[in-house]
């Protein structure tokens, strides 16, 4: 059997692209358009730009939700590095089975569920709703992607590199900071973009866990999104658009080129030993 | 990481290393120190005796972080689901009050979860969210199947660019990528303005505000979720075997639906689950794309808890909805662990 692409095959990937992309390329397209109608193209413009730029609620709320992406994301991914490194190098402790069930199960976790508990769980301890509880809240369920992704890098790599250090007298915590944490920074810079584009994006959490003065952007576009589509918020959909998928294109280029580089360098290692 | 000049100047790598090693040496070269100190060294033995070792510090850290924020907050909203509803801040009756003679008094009351059985809306809304999710996991494992196959049949020089043209829309905002559909799918839209040019239809179609749209932004929302687990079996996949079904006088066809579908069950199992647990409780796409009839669990407890400020009950929604969920969530969790043990 041949290895290659039918014409079934092109066509999948092609609607699914299409598919996929469409979407946001008409977003993208109908933010540059003049007329209010977002389906009416009456030439080109950037006027809504500077429209969203003179949206003070706007801008604020986005400052707010770097700030709380730029933290959570922080936290998120010491904790979840750390959780990674527990579930693949640990073995068995007691409460194993507990803990996994607390990584994995915030994955798939309906938002609603994990919101309404963390809320009703901060007023019970009456922590004031703001800043700080959204970054709580982001924290708790960024780690546990950082702690799958780090960890699914640590079950891939050569454990005898560990060992070996171990075996030569370097305490575990060194050779963590010295062996284990380089070979696994591709993963965890991934953990931590995961951590902070889910922050960025997370509506429904962070609306139950907000309070005043903590508005977040998504918060702030979904209510003007139930008033209607306007260009404006098609033109701030745009620049997060754009500037997400910059930093993710960037990094994996710049992970897959080191990538490349250490393996290349592990082969030379093994050749010459 | 080395810095980026480190690479070209063999001078500055072996500088940098040594700066790093004389780092960390510091660290645990002050703990061998100290422990010459009578006073470090029986805080030391101390701690050890009471248990408490570096692993079990290191474990502890994330371990109560994910008690007091993830378990913690579940059982809270256990007991608020068996509270009453008060106008007062918080808006719920207390479980247990001390009395001022010494006695405690205990208040719990199954009212809620009664109301929940008795009124048809949230039976109804817990049933068609399972119906809704169930379908468009199924649509989404049938237009992601091809798409993982065919990154599988793909040359290997391109599978890397495909990976990452799947993933990318998964990085951008999930509110922006619903919101991008309203202006497609609207009646003066985009898909019927162009259905209307190229004539295949007369009058607009009515797809926003339906459960046909809550589909869509399901499946389209999703679509990765299902895609990645699905490549990441197939790419396993010894080809090898169908060139031998193949030698054997089997059809390509055929050859598909008993080597390569059986062996990329587990695939196709984590995908459906990723993409169909979070979707019975899926709040955003329903609110902004299916109409006023489209009955969802997770909109019904946001309304119940935003519009009429119901805490107790709202907890019993949640209670009730984890409890659908938890056999597909142990599931999930139990394959998962097998996987990261291997």
């Amino acid at each position: 059997m041949k290895h290659g692409l039918s014409w079934f095959n092109v066509g999948s990937l092609v609607l699914g692209f299409l598919f996929l992309y469409l979407p946001i390329a008409l977003l993208i397209i109908y933010s540059f358009n003049e007329s209010r109608l977002v389906t009416v193209w009456a030439g080109f413009s950037t006027k809504w730009y500077s429209a969203m730029l003179q949206n003070s609620s706007l801008l604020g709320a986005a400052w707010v939700t770097l700030k709380v992406a730029f933290t959570s994301s922080c936290f998120a991914t010491v904790l979840g590095t750390i959780a990674g490194l527990i579930m693949s190098r640990f073995g068995a402790f007691s409460g194993r089975t507990l803990f996994s069930g607390m990584i994995y199960a915030p994955l798939v976790m309906p938002e609603v569920i994990t919101g309404l508990s963390l809320l009703l769980m901060f007023v019970a301890i009456a922590l004031d709703r703001g800043f700080v509880t959204v970054t709580i809240a982001h924290i708790t369920f960024s780690m546990c992607y950082v702690a799958v992704v780090v960890q699914s890098r640590l079950v891939s790599f050569d454990r005898s590199i560990e060992e070996a250090a171990m075996d030569l007298g370097c305490p575990p915590a060194r050779t963590f900071f010295q062996i284990t944490l380089p070979i696994i920074a591709p993963a965890v810079i991934a953990g931590w973009l995961l951590s902070f584009t889910l922050s960025l994006d997370d509506l429904v959490i962070a609306s139950f866990t907000t309070g005043p003065g903590a508005t977040t952007l998504p918060i702030q576009i979904y209510s003007q999104v139930r008033l209607g589509v306007t260009p404006e918020i098609n033109a701030a959909c745009t620049v997060l658009v754009g500037l997400v998928a910059a930093a993710v294109l960037t990094a994996s280029l710049v992970t897959r080129r080191q990538e490349i580089r250490r393996e290349a360098e592990e082969r030379m290692a093994a050749a010459t030993a | 990481m080395p810095p980026p000049t480190a690479d070209r100047d063999p001078a500055a790598k072996v500088a940098f290393v040594s700066g790093a090693a004389a780092n960390a040496g510091g660290v645990s070269g002050l703990h061998a120190r100290l422990l010459l100190f009578p006073a470090y060294k029986a805080l030391v033995d101390l701690l050890h005796r009471l248990g408490i070792t570096g692993r079990r510090v290191v474990i502890a850290i994330p371990y109560l972080w994910l008690l007091a924020f993830f378990l913690a907050p579940f059982l809270i909203v256990l007991k608020i689901s068996f509270a009453e509803i008060v106008i007062a801040m918080p808006p719920y009756t207390p479980l247990i009050t001390f009395m001022e003679d010494g006695w405690i008094a205990f208040h719990a009351s199954i009212d809620n979860y009664l109301f929940l059985l008795e009124d048809r809306l949230y039976i109804d809304s817990y049933l068609s969210s399972l119906k809704i999710a169930a379908i468009a996991t199924l649509l989404a494992l049938l237009i992601g199947y091809p798409i993982a196959y065919a990154m599988m049949r793909a040359p290997k020089r391109w599978r890397f660019a495909l990976l990452m043209m799947v993933i990318l829309p998964f990085w951008t905002s999930f509110l922006i990528r619903v919101y991008a559909w309203i202006g497609i799918l609207k009646k003066e839209g985009l898909l019927n303005l162009a259905l209307l040019n190229l004539g295949v239809i007369d009058q607009p179609l009515t797809i926003l505000n339906t459960d046909t749209a809550v589909y869509i932004g399901i499946v389209y929302s999703y679509l990765p979720f299902m895609v990645l687990p699905l490549y990441a079996n197939l790419e396993k996949m010894d080809l090898s075997l169908l060139e031998a079904a193949a030698d054997l006088g089997c059809r390509p066809i055929k050859a598909f639906w008993v080597v390569t579908v059986p062996l990329s069950l587990p695939g196709i199992i984590a995908g459906c689950f990723l993409v169909f647990i979070p979707a019975v409780g899926e709040f955003v796409i329903p609110d902004l794309l299916g109409g006023s009839e489209t009955l969802m669990i997770g909109k019904t407890l946001w309304s119940e808890f935003f519009n009429n400020r119901d805490w107790p009950l709202s907890s019993a929604v949640a209670v009730l909805l984890l409890l659908v969920l938890v056999i597909p969530i142990v599931l999930f969790q139990r394959m998962q662990e097998r996987n990261a043990q291997l």
